[in-house]
């Protein structure tokens, strides 16, 4: 997936932050929501390291080594934030007080199984936090793409790799098509740029109800 | 009042097959001296608990790259591709825990709790094997507490008793990992006199502290900084 699109999914996946909300971002295109969440919204960006209030990147030449994201890369720290350690990171997420996660997947099931931990026999890398992010956050978001590499469907009917967490997205983003979940069923809500509803359905494994269409993302 | 600095090489505490618990979060907040001590020794057979397995050359990940790590529990290793192909080859064994349950497992092992009752994984592979309980009404696995023969924390600051202040977000796993040795080993960037920290900063107490060493500071290049090198 090109540098462009990716921008553009975390670009319509920053428009679901609403005001004061507590938000954790995920490695890869969640990353990127980021930028894209006015100031103005007053966000808290929660780190699994132990950052409550991040901000964004330093400048060049103003990295520090013990200031960093979950994924290991520099970052600042926005007005009020807060250190704390890994225990007390996921005490406030099983808690409760996590309005939104968003995160990427390798599968999603069209009841919002979310699978993005392992691939038996191939790539293990462990599931971090993304089992307590995706089971307790009030709100889960998925970012991919919507096919693998070899153009097989991501969102599909049952899920074959291991579950990060048992219907547990609430939204689905690719760079075809904007999905939400609701009661076990998968609603078509929008289509990207340069996607129309028929290029979404023929990508798509899952069951997709499209009732609910609102038209074009952008 | 006595002192806990000590010089490394009068510690007679390395032995094979031991247990070992590594403060940090992908190398960020890792102990550089001490890991680097525990390479020279040359002890094999290590149990490493940490919360991932770093990256090859930084942090905890330097002792799964030399193969001085057969078991490691963690909840990532995704950045230390040595690991993987070692867990795959059979000769690491990994056992994985969401990382929220992994520290609250070294927690409950710090503050003397036999472990926890926590429903993350419920549902999913993680619950294979696993002990149940319904407490007031509700699921939970039980996870029994994790402890070490030793642990090896960073910190920013620590005083002559062991009392220990972290750095931004180094502090991560730092402070549970100290609770939880039978044996507690930290290394200070800046070791000051007793009386100097406030009190009220102190966010792990020197009780659980049993010595002090002089960090000679972090020995490996970030990825962001290899990275803005090309």
């Amino acid at each position: 997936m090109g540098a462009e699109t990716r921008r553009l999914i975390a670009e319509r996946a920053a428009r679901e932050v609403t005001y004061g909300m507590m938000v954790n971002l995920g490695i890869g295109i969640p990353t990127l929501v980021a930028d894209y969440i006015p100031a103005s919204l007053d966000v808290m960006l929660h780190t699994e390291n132990g950052i409550l209030g991040m901000g964004g990147s330093p400048e060049a030449g103003h990295e520090d080594g013990n200031l960093s994201n979950a994924g290991g890369y520099p970052v600042t720290i926005q007005p009020g934030a807060s250190f704390f350690d890994s225990a007390e990171a996921f005490g406030m997420v099983r808690r409760g007080y996590l309005d939104l996660t968003i995160l990427g997947a390798l599968e999603v099931s069209g009841k919002g199984d979310i699978a993005n931990w392992i691939v038996p026999g191939k790539r293990v890398p462990g599931m971090g936090g993304a089992i307590d992010l995706a089971q307790k956050a009030k709100k889960v978001i998925v970012l991919m793409s919507h096919t693998t590499k070899e153009g097989y469907p991501k969102i599909v009917q049952e899920c074959s790799l291991p579950l990060t967490v048992k219907e547990g997205a609430d939204m689905i983003m690719t760079e075809r098509a904007v999905m939400k979940v609701e009661e076990g069923n998968l609603y078509l809500l929008e289509v990207m740029p340069g996607y129309s509803v028929a290029d979404v359905l023929n990508a798509t494994e899952a069951r997709v109800n499209v009732d609910h269409v609102r038209g074009q993302t952008y | 009042m006595r002192s806990k600095t000590c010089d490394l090489s009068e510690l007679d505490i390395l032995k094979d097959n031991m247990t070992i618990m590594c403060g940090g979060f992908g190398g960020v907040g890792s102990p550089p001296s001490l890991i680097e001590w525990i390479l020279d020794s040359g002890i094999k057979n290590i149990t490493l608990i940490c919360n991932d397995a770093g990256f090859p050359w930084i942090g905890p990940g330097k002792l799964v790259t030399e193969k001085r790590v057969s078991t490691l529990i963690a909840s990532h290793i995704g950045s230390n591709p040595e690991a993987g192909k070692q867990m795959h080859r059979g000769e690491l064994n990994v056992q994985f825990y969401p990382q929220g349950t992994l520290a609250e497992k070294i927690r409950a092992g710090g503050m003397g709790l036999g472990g926890i009752l926590v429903d993350v994984g419920l549902g999913t592979s993680v619950e294979e094997g696993k002990e149940k309980a319904v407490v007031q009404g509700k699921e939970y696995m039980i996870e029994p507490a994790l402890t070490a023969d030793l642990s090896i924390v960073a910190c920013k600051q620590a005083d002559l008793y062991g009392n220990l202040l972290y750095d931004q977000s180094a502090r991560n796993t730092n402070p549970l990992v100290a609770q939880a040795g039978d044996l507690t080993i930290a290394e200070a960037a800046e070791i000051v006199q007793i009386g100097e920290l406030d009190p009220e900063q102190i966010v792990t107490q020197g009780v659980f502290v049993d010595h002090v060493i002089k960090s000679k500071g972090v020995d490996w290049k970030w990825v962001w900084e290899l990275k803005r090198e090309g």
